[in-house]
């Protein structure tokens, strides 16, 4: 009744995490939602490279999985840094009210 | 056996939680939601054999970066973005194109999904040791340039995070 899991278990599930992040990323408004949302999508990534690593039998993409959550932490860091000077100098977190370079 | 319905787990923790964290109308839900999520996540890198993550996803994510979220949640007032609407005016569009694109990667996974045989093990590879040693092995070998490299960026957040929330820049 249940199948074992194979690979493309994983491949969909990343795929599927993909697009709630996506869909977080450009539908809300709220600023911290939209980081948190990248962070999903990073996730997603990593859930690809950990499966690829052990389809493989290859320990190169569990490596790479290591960078993307450096690359994760340095973008959350910046990120949240941006969003308090923003929030000091434009007393909003919803991204579509910081529209400066709007025509 | 156990393993499928492990994996089914921790994908419903996943993605249930993926989804409550972006449709959360406070952020502290949210963050809270994607706290669920990323424990998932860790939890399928524990299937995955892949143990070394699974702790690093723990510290590093549940009890690194969401740390930092939460306390730039209380540093930044939110209450009236709470109270506003949560999604933009083009969020039909986006779901639309999200949902495009879905049907795009399933449609090609389900096309190559019979190709996904199991790899043999290479026959040099030492199957003693453990996840973390072979990691440590690759990654201060073959990989130290862009593991010395991954310090600088650090840095170079660290000193680009503390400018950005100084007083006066």
């Amino acid at each position: 009744m249940l199948h074992p899991i194979t690979t493309a278990h994983y491949l969909v599930l990343s795929a599927a995490l993909l697009l709630v992040g996506t869909i977080g990323v450009l539908a809300r408004r709220n600023i911290v939602v939209i980081l948190m949302s990248i962070e999903l999508i990073l996730n997603a990534v990593n859930i690809n490279l950990i499966a690829f690593s052990s389809h493989l039998q290859q320990v190169t993409g569990q490596i790479f999985a290591i960078f993307v959550v450096t690359v994760a932490v340095a973008e959350a860091a910046v990120g949240l840094g941006i969003l308090i000077a923003l929030f000091r100098n434009k007393e909003t977190v919803l991204a579509d009210e910081v529209d400066l370079l709007k025509w | 056996m156990t393993d499928t319905l492990f994996f089914y787990a921790f994908a419903l923790m996943t993605l249930a939680g993926a989804v409550l964290t972006i449709t959360r109308r406070s952020a502290v839900h949210s963050a809270m939601w994607l706290i669920v999520s990323l424990s998932g996540v860790a939890g399928l890198y524990l299937l995955q054999k892949a143990e070394f993550l699974f702790a690093v996803q723990i510290v590093l994510y549940v009890g690194g970066i969401m740390v930092l979220f939460l306390f730039v949640i209380m540093l930044v007032n939110l209450d009236l973005a709470a109270r506003a609407r949560q999604f933009n005016r083009q969020w039909q569009l986006a779901l639309a194109s999200a949902l495009a694109v879905g049907g795009v990667l399933f449609y090609f996974i389900r096309q190559g999904a019979g190709a996904f045989q199991p790899a043999s093990p290479p026959v040099s590879s030492p199957v003693v040791e453990g996840n973390t040693e072979r990691l440590a092995d690759e990654l201060f070998s073959q990989y130290l340039l862009p593991f010395e490299l991954a310090s600088i960026l650090l840095l170079v957040a660290i000193v680009g995070s503390v400018v950005m929330a100084k007083k006066r820049i």
